[in-house]
């Protein structure tokens, strides 16, 4: 008796099935916020689709600033007692957090920032990447503009920690191919609004062509100060893929033609799974095109997902289930490479043209399951 | 090479045309009511924003009247209603004041605008490029150049050439003895208030086919306004020229020769103008 009304306690106290708590880092105000929104929304939108009511959603506030970053990264693993964490748009935010989250041993995935070192020389088994690295996108792109026999370039990006990686990695492949860097400058992060003198040093640095990193504000403001200054004849525009992405393309409108980038999403993919995500998110966000961070939140959520459906339960175990998932997703083939758990990705390079009197980009070559090499990774 | 250095000099003018209209208001009413109103570089930004809705609906030209006129009216309203009240208890609550406001007017900004940064395209006229001594350059770029310049030619003869402004150098020089004589202090501080930020909203519409509007523009069009502020030396017209023209030539050409040091060099000159001339080089009292 005294058994059976034991037996029929434990029965009544354990809950039908664990939830997990997850614990979204990303910013909603200053410089990031609606990188952070488009995030949110693709990972919502993947475990909507799984219907699973299991899932506790927490969000809190980095900011673009490491300090905020560590101190909400902190409340969500101590007090919220978080799960697994989701985001970091900023890499020095990822910097910031990076001892806190490998030392607790929580699972992090990563759904944007860049930092090569995350996933080099930095690395964690609770840190996995769906995003991208700063090295993945400019190595492949260097590769492509030297195959392309463009003999030399100037260079441009915000002097902080992604520009310095985006343009190493590009240099050095560039190089390697046979390019020559003529030149190029680290502008003033968040003081730079006018690139005309940048613009007219580049013009008379005697490059081929111009190749920049820039995103946000700088974004637009950077591709339409190049078009006023009538240069798309003289220096062609070749850029890492965030500078004509989706979100800006429309503020941007003519100016952006011709300029070439490369990316790991594009909404104009043609595949069957990017077509239905495209048009599910359209429904849902007046017709618009998701971005590349919106995939990036979404293939966060479908990560999470898999590794749930191995039966994983708990930071440890999600941990270790994390980097073993791989699906076809709307940006083509992903896995994680158990070598450093960053993305094996294609790297699309494409051309920003006007269809219709809209902007779009187009497909000019794929680069397949472009992998990092290791860069100081030793797994522990 | 030539050519490299036209452009970088006609680059100079365009930004301190910018500079100084962003500049001019807060001069004057830092020089006039010693008042340190950090929310200038709010109205710069709600210029440009209204800017682009304005010229979403009418164009261009109507947004370059409208967009300053209304930022104008916004702070009549401010000073009446709030900075007034504050202007004579010292600068610790006028600082809190207007910073705070400047946290307000970005979150009413999110709001209404939202996130991503928007744009406005240069009016069908000023696209393309004109040529000046052979060396192509933007036209809107020297339309920026026109507006500074005409808006600087405008207050200058303000100030020196009619009674309002023999009245406006008074009571900078000594507002006890200009009350004294008669001119009334009170309406003058306000249509100066109004007059700096219906400039500082002009600045907005004109800087933003160049620049994007985002948030971020209420911070990074102050520090450099300040700088300008006190390097020129406050409550002068000619000073703000002077002291935009200062900025401009060392951020332009410190980025085109010295990129490394180009962050720190105008913080530089901000430390030597303190140091030697810390009234600002054209100051209230000194000649202008």
């Amino acid at each position: 008796m005294r058994n059976a009304i034991a037996a029929g306690l434990i029965a009544f106290a354990a809950p039908a099935a664990a939830e997990t708590t997850v614990g979204l880092l990303l910013p909603a105000s200053g410089n990031y916020a609606a990188l952070g929104q488009d995030i949110e929304d693709g990972f919502r939108m993947a475990i909507t689709e799984a219907a699973r009511d299991d899932i506790r959603i927490l969000r809190e506030d980095t900011e673009a600033k490491p300090q905020a970053g560590l101190t909400r990264a902190r409340k969500l693993i101590m007090q919220d007692q978080a799960d697994v964490l989701v985001g970091v748009v900023s890499s020095a935010v990822l910097g910031a957090v990076r001892d806190v989250v490998h030392q607790a041993q929580v699972p992090l995935i990563v759904a944007n920032a860049g930092n090569s070192d995350a996933t080099g020389k930095d690395c964690s088994p609770y840190i996995t990447r769906v995003s991208f690295s700063n090295d993945q996108l400019n190595r492949p792109m260097g590769e492509w503009m030297a195959a392309q026999r463009i003999g030399s370039v100037f260079t441009l990006a915000p002097d902080y920690a992604a520009g310095q990686q985006m343009i190493g990695a590009f240099s050095e492949a560039f190089t390697a191919g046979g390019g020559e860097v003529v030149g190029g400058d680290f502008t003033p992060f968040g003081k730079t609004e006018d690139f005309g003198p940048y613009l007219a040093k580049a013009q008379a640095s005697g490059a081929e062509a111009l190749y920049v990193f820039y995103g946000g504000a700088d974004a637009i403001s950077f591709v339409k100060q190049y078009d006023s200054f009538g240069l798309r004849e003289k220096l062609p525009l070749y850029s890492v893929g965030f500078l004509t992405a989706p979100l800006y393309l429309r503020a941007q409108g003519e100016a952006a033609e011709g300029v070439i980038g490369a990316l790991h999403y594009l909404p104009s993919l043609d595949t069957a799974e990017n077509d239905s995500f495209v048009e599910s998110y359209a429904l849902e966000h007046d017709g618009n095109l998701p971005s590349e961070y919106v995939v990036a939140g979404y293939d966060a959520g479908r990560l999470l997902l898999g590794a749930l459906e191995t039966g994983a339960e708990g930071r440890a175990e999600l941990a270790a289930a994390l980097p073993k998932v791989a699906y076809t997703g709307p940006r083509g083939p992903l896995e994680i490479d158990p070598a450093t758990n960053n993305i094996v990705q294609n790297v699309y390079v494409f051309e920003t043209v006007s269809r219709d009197g809209e902007m779009t980009h187009q497909l000019l070559d794929t680069v397949e399951a472009v992998r990092d090499a290791p860069n100081g990774c030793e797994m522990g | 090479m030539a050519a490299f250095w036209l452009l970088q000099l006609l680059n100079t003018l365009q930004y301190a045309a910018l500079l100084f209209l962003i500049s001019a208001g807060l001069s004057v009413s830092f020089g006039l009511m010693g008042f340190a109103n950090l929310a200038h570089g709010a109205l710069y930004m709600l210029g440009a924003y209204l800017g682009i809705s304005v010229a979403a609906k009418a164009g261009f030209w109507v947004a370059l009247i409208a967009s300053p006129l209304i930022v104008g009216l916004t702070g009549a309203a401010l000073h009446l209603g709030l900075l007034r009240r504050i202007a004579g208890k010292g600068p610790m609550p006028q600082v809190l004041v207007s910073f705070g406001l400047v946290f307000i007017a970005v979150e009413l900004v999110r709001i209404v605008w939202g996130d991503v940064p928007l744009t406005l395209a240069a009016p069908e006229a000023l696209s393309g490029t004109v040529r000046i001594l052979g060396v192509p350059y933007p036209a809107y770029r020297v339309f920026v150049i026109l507006t500074g310049a005409a808006v600087a030619i405008l207050l200058w003869l303000i100030v020196h050439r009619t009674g309002i402004g023999a009245a406006l150098r008074a009571a900078v020089e000594n507002p006890d003895m200009a009350r004294a004589i008669g001119i009334d202090t009170g309406r003058l501080f306000l249509g100066v208030f109004t007059l700096g930020a219906a400039l500082a909203g002009l600045g907005g519409v004109v800087a933003v086919p160049i620049v994007s509007a985002s948030t971020s523009m209420a911070m990074t069009a102050l520090i450099p306004a300040l700088i300008v502020t006190v390097i020129g030396g406050m409550g002068s017209v000619t000073g703000a020229m002077l002291g935009a023209v200062i900025v401009a030539v060392i951020e332009v050409f410190g980025a085109a020769l010295w990129p490394d040091a180009s962050a720190v060099l105008i913080y530089l000159a901000l430390a030597a103008a303190l140091i030697w001339r810390p009234q600002g080089l054209l100051a209230s009292g000194a000649k202008s």
